[in-house]
């Protein structure tokens, strides 16, 4: 393979990479931008989701079938944890800082090994829908692998446009700048909250179920999605979509490129010498407001 | 008509408010002075359900408020404008405003209403609240409020840190919205900016209301005597 193809192949991967990157750090932005709450349990959400759509997919007839089923209840099934889990536990601890991050470990912990209990140690592969091959100059590309970037892609549009035009991202915006204030224009505080960690956690089992027949479906695979998301978060700027997006794409990219050059360690090594340079000389991020 | 009997509030263990008995009434303007810390602001909160209500009760029209969870109150018809006017900073003018009119369901015509009271907020509709100056920004504050056609107002400082032609504006809102019925609760420390259109002014001290009086006829003594002024 030449040179070209080869970083034309490491692009491809790195927009993949970045795409997904982007749904779950997305979740995790929102989380913290409107709630203030950092989401250590980030990671095992986007693990149950990917696990819950190889167990989703089993109970299918068909390969399209079981993963049209998975990409609808795996995130609707995690939003739906995730929402309880905001009633029963964060909203208890009145959204203190420091305690809704020592509960949100516990939590990944929970989650963690309950799905190790329930779905076992192995990794589980999860079919794709499609089996397309696309062909480019020098090598063959999983059509599968630009169907996640479209996908992601249509989702984050979505979020975007849900955020800046309809009356529920209005509702959040507001909640996120002055939840007491927002209280007194008839906002239910409390439901936004619910609403915004069952959201990010959806979205984090979204982008799981869509890198699920690329990668496998594992009980710790909640690691690395966790620490990218913080990186992601952290150098866009805390609570910022549009530098979250950005973020993720550099830092997507970056890693697709580097990991198919050099040994994956080093993508690691850069992006988080990247959060450590941005958190020197610009704490808020790239696009985060200087508070 | 809102009546406050024997509410008794704070913030979890801290208790602010004692015993406070307050009356708004349709078409007049209850202006509730204090010095600094005397539990101003923690009266239009407790209004608002924002803070710990230990005992007493808030009714409008009869009916309790102080059950109600914070987010419930304002449906009822009360308004709010917070000190130092809280306003949603990133978002925009327009943005302000839908969210006040989202909270009682009530439509263009009422924006319509409340941008004719405030042609300069028409030019701003798509700028960020954050960015308008001090005196554009409690034009909002009061706007947004408006937006719920209240029948109640909890106007807190609303002209605190404007200029002179600012306060007039302010001033003419508050009389206009009198003669229209709202009942007003104002808190204020400026004597010169309660006189002309108070009706009434309760008198507030270390979580107390210790004495209230017809505005209409009053001298300087009572505002020597609570507010040192």
């Amino acid at each position: 393979m030449g040179t070209g193809s080869l970083l034309m192949l490491a692009t491809l991967e790195g927009t993949v990479m970045a795409a997904v990157l982007a749904l779950a750090a997305v979740g995790l932005s929102l989380t913290f931008g409107v709630m203030r709450v950092v989401n250590v349990a980030h990671g095992e959400f986007f693990m149950l989701g990917a696990v819950l759509a190889w167990a989703v997919a089993q109970a299918m007839p068909s390969a399209p079938l079981g993963f049209v089923a998975a990409l609808l209840i795996a995130p609707a099934l995690v939003g739906a944890l995730a929402w309880v889990t905001d009633t029963a536990l964060l909203k208890r601890l009145n959204y203190n800082p420091d305690s809704t991050i020592v509960a949100t470990i516990g939590l990944s912990y929970l989650i963690q090994q309950g799905a190790l209990s329930f779905f076992g140690p192995d990794a589980r592969a999860v079919a794709a829908p499609f089996t397309l091959r696309l062909q480019f100059p020098g090598f063959g590309y999983s059509g599968y692998k630009l169907f996640v970037v479209a996908a992601a892609l249509l989702v984050l549009l979505a979020v975007w446009w849900g955020l800046t035009r309809s009356r529920a991202g209005l509702v959040m915006r507001a909640t996120q700048v002055d939840r007491n204030t927002a209280r007194a224009f008839g906002i239910n505080v409390d439901r936004v909250y619910a609403g915004t960690f069952a959201l990010g956690a959806a979205l984090a089992a979204l982008a799981a179920v869509l890198l699920a027949p690329i990668s496998q479906a594992h009980y710790l695979m909640g690691h690395d999605p966790l620490l990218l998301s913080f990186i992601v978060v952290i150098i866009g700027g805390l609570g910022s979509l549009r530098g979250t997006l950005l973020a993720a794409l550099v830092i997507g990219l970056a890693d697709g490129i580097l990991s198919m050059l050099y040994p994956p360690t080093l993508a690691k090594i850069l992006a988080t010498l990247a959060v450590a340079m941005v958190l020197v000389f610009r704490p808020q991020g790239l696009f985060g407001d200087r508070t | 008509m809102l009546q406050i009997e024997g509410l008794t509030a704070g913030y979890g263990a801290v208790t602010v408010l004692r015993e406070v008995n307050l009356i708004a009434e349709p078409g007049r303007v209850t202006c509730v002075m204090g010095r600094n810390g005397a539990g101003k602001t923690t009266l239009l909160r407790s209004i608002m359900g924002q803070t710990t209500r230990l005992s007493g009760g808030i009714f409008l029209n009869r009916t309790p408020l102080h059950n109600l969870p914070a987010h419930e109150v304002p449906g009822h018809g009360i308004g709010y404008v917070p000190q130092g006017r809280r306003l949603f900073g990133p978002l925009t003018v327009a943005e302000n405003l839908q969210i006040g009119l989202m909270t009682r369901s009530k439509s263009a015509a009422t924006l319509e209403r409340v941008l004719t009271l405030f042609p300069r907020l028409r030019e701003r509709l798509n700028q960020q609240a954050g960015t308008l100056s001090g005196g554009e920004q409690q034009m909002l504050a009061l706007a947004r409020a408006l937006c719920l056609e209240p029948s109640v107002l909890l106007l807190d400082e609303p002209t605190e840190g404007l200029q002179p032609s600012m306060i007039q504006l302010i001033r003419d809102s508050v009389t206009s919205l009198k003669a229209e019925g709202v009942a007003i609760i104002l808190v204020e420390q400026r004597v010169e900016a309660v006189l002309s259109i108070a009706d009434t002014i309760a008198f507030m001290a270390q979580g107390q209301i210790v004495e209230t009086l017809p505005a209409q006829g009053i001298g300087p003594e009572p505002f020597q005597r609570h507010i040192g002024i």
